[in-house]
């Protein structure tokens, strides 16, 4: 079974957040990279699924040659090989049209990804990719289990859950619980070195959509602080104050 | 040009966060000098269509195949791009659901159009672009987004638009049928299995939620952080090594690796507030911590905090609720 899992590269969840003076783009002075915390689990649940059924895993990363150590993270953690498409991930039409081509040509079952990034927030990539390859997408998982060529998914829904079959290929975004993410050891750091990283050039239209500014929420005003033996007088502020209840 | 707004319902009821899309959809209906056409998914009552009028919506498509009732994403898909064609939709508004992320990607490919998902306030048209603001960096930030061609999709954040309701307007309910056939039911659920709700409302739905967190000490305590909840009126949540021990279900685990929550109320009893706790709830309007250590980080994060123990504080705030109401 071959599976292709899609990884992006964003900033430490700790990290604070500021922007360029122009306020256009993240600034990055500083900030660590890691792989989408919702992507560890996609990549996580492929490596474990191909240590049951065979097969291979490649991981895909839309972006410029800095993300390169968490590609080798990746390959450290258990995947075969990797696919890097040289450009910055403007934004989520555009990294879907990069997924589909590598898809198409790689003729891959499964492919996985995080429900969504950390940082843009998207949500979104799983069923444009699905969409550009006109096969399901189960979108977020938090079960998946592959007999043959049929999956069982389970797919969380508001309120609840929905367990859901599907042949291959599909496209699944994965969230927790699905697995327990794993950690590169000393041996998959070095063999990771001798893994296979293709770098190719982008394809497809341009982007639909361009951030023309961020900016941070307004301030809180700090905490007001109710004594703990009139407590109750929080509820009158709740209601009076704060119209919340 | 028309705006056409996605509706889920379940059980016969329109979601609450379907009202706050379709009053999204109806007034940027009216900054295009158009009206709003609601297309309705799931399971609905003729009546609780027609009221969607209180919320700017003039007309219903709804489709009472009951192979309908329960989230098929192909036959969902299929049904809304039809709906779309038929009213010549520039802009689709849906919820930044499971269900919304998972049909408006899938349509935005479809359709060719420009999709912002996580959206938080009414667009702005000036200068000729149409831009919406939207949330970014787990709620740590806002992005403004131009959305490009045509058509675009937006996905409204839940409870960042407050319900229109003006009182006495209905719409007229039409059947839609968008000619499905088998194979777009090809993903449908084998099973559906809806989880038990505290007090039965919806985490991802509620506007007020009570959540707990390793203070709480234990699964047998948690009648406290219950019994707040049911007189405010609000869900239950927890922090993720409460879930993790089992003390609660995973589906309340509130975070950065569990569910984003936007209540206008937030409590947090007994959570310390780590950065992977609040990327979940800090966009909450407001936020109510009590813990009995005062540099716990959540203070930080709060507009209001009890610096106590939540054995003594809870019963108390629970009978004030009590003695409002
Ligand atoms: C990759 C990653 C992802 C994560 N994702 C999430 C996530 O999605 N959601 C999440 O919640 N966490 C997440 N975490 C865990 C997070 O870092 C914290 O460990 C967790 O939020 C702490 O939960 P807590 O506040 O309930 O427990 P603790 O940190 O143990 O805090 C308990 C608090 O209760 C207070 N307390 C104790 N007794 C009382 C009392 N009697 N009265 C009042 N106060 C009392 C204490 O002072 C303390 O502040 C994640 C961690 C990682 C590494």
């Amino acid at each position: 079974m071959k599976f292709l899992v899609c990884i992006s590269n964003v900033p430490d969840t700790t990290t604070k957040i500021t922007f360029t003076p122009d306020n256009k783009e993240l600034n990055k002075a500083g900030v660590q990279f890691v792989i989408n915390p919702w992507d560890e689990y996609a990549l996580t649940r492929a490596i474990e699924l191909k240590e049951k059924l065979g097969g291979n895993v490649t991981v895909l990363n839309v972006g410029e040659a800095d993300t390169e150590p968490n590609i080798r993270k990746a390959l450290a953690i258990g995947a075969d090989d990797a696919i890097r498409v040289n450009a910055k991930p403007t934004d989520a039409y555009f990294v879907a049209q990069q997924i589909a081509a590598a898809a198409k040509e790689g003729g891959y079952d499964i492919i996985l990804m995080g429900k969504e990034s950390i940082d843009y927030n998207g949500f979104q990539v799983h069923g444009m990719v699905g969409e550009l390859l006109g096969i399901p997408t189960v979108a977020p998982a938090i079960k998946l289990d592959v007999e043959g060529s049929t999956a069982t998914l389970e797919r969380e829904i508001e309120g609840g859950k929905e367990i859901v079959e599907v042949a291959t290929p599909f496209v699944v975004s994965c969230q927790e619980p699905m697995c327990e993410p794993r950690i590169p050891n000393m041996r998959g750091i070095m063999t990771a070195r001798t893994k296979p990283l293709k770098v190719v050039e982008p394809t497809g239209e341009a982007p639909r959509t361009q951030v023309t500014e961020y900016a941070l929420p307004p301030k809180k005003q700090g905490v007001k602080l109710i004594p703990a033996e009139s407590a109750g007088d929080l509820i009158k502020l709740l209601r009076n104050e704060a119209k919340v209840i | 040009m028309s705006v056409l707004v996605v509706v889920e319902c379940d059980n016969g009821e329109v979601k609450k966060s379907s009202l706050e899309v379709a009053s999204y959809g109806s007034q940027v209906a009216q900054m295009l000098g158009t009206t709003a056409t609601a297309v309705a998914v799931g399971e609905a009552t003729e009546a609780n269509l027609a009221a969607l009028g209180e919320q700017g919506i003039s007309k219903v498509l709804y489709d009472n195949d009951s192979r309908l009732k329960d989230f098929v994403n192909g036959a969902y898909t299929k049904l809304i791009a039809a709906a779309a064609q038929q009213e010549s939709a520039q802009i689709i508004v849906l919820a930044n659901s499971n269900i919304g992320a998972a049909v408006g990607s899938r349509l935005s490919v479809r359709l060719q159009a420009s999709l912002a998902t996580n959206v938080v306030e009414l667009p702005k048209t000036d200068g000729g672009q149409f831009v919406v603001k939207r949330g970014a960096f787990s709620g740590k930030a806002f992005s403004d987004v131009i959305l490009s061609g045509e058509r675009k999709i937006i996905a409204v954040k839940k409870n960042s638009m407050e319900p229109l309701h003006n009182a006495g307007q209905t719409a007229t309910v039409e059947n839609f049928s968008a000619q499905l056939t088998d194979a777009d039911f090809s993903d449908a659920p084998k099973q559906v299995i809806m989880q038990e709700q505290a007090g039965g409302i919806l985490l991802p739905e509620a506007d007020k939620v009570v959540s707990g967190g390793r203070g709480m000490k234990g699964p047998e305590n948690w009648n406290l952080i219950e019994d707040l909840a049911k007189a405010l009126g609000a869900a239950t949540a927890c922090s993720k090594p409460v879930s993790d021990v089992d003390w609660r279900p995973h589906h309340e685990h509130v975070g950065q690796t569990g569910i984003t929550v936007s209540p206008n109320l937030y409590i947090a009893c007994g959570i310390s507030g780590a950065i992977q706790h609040l990327a979940g709830v800090n966009s909450s309007k407001v936020i109510v911590v009590i813990n009995k250590d005062p540099e716990a980080p959540f203070f930080k994060a709060a507009d209001y905090g009890i610096v106590g123990d939540v054995f003594d504080v809870l019963p108390k705030l629970t009978q004030a609720v009590k003695e409002l109401n």
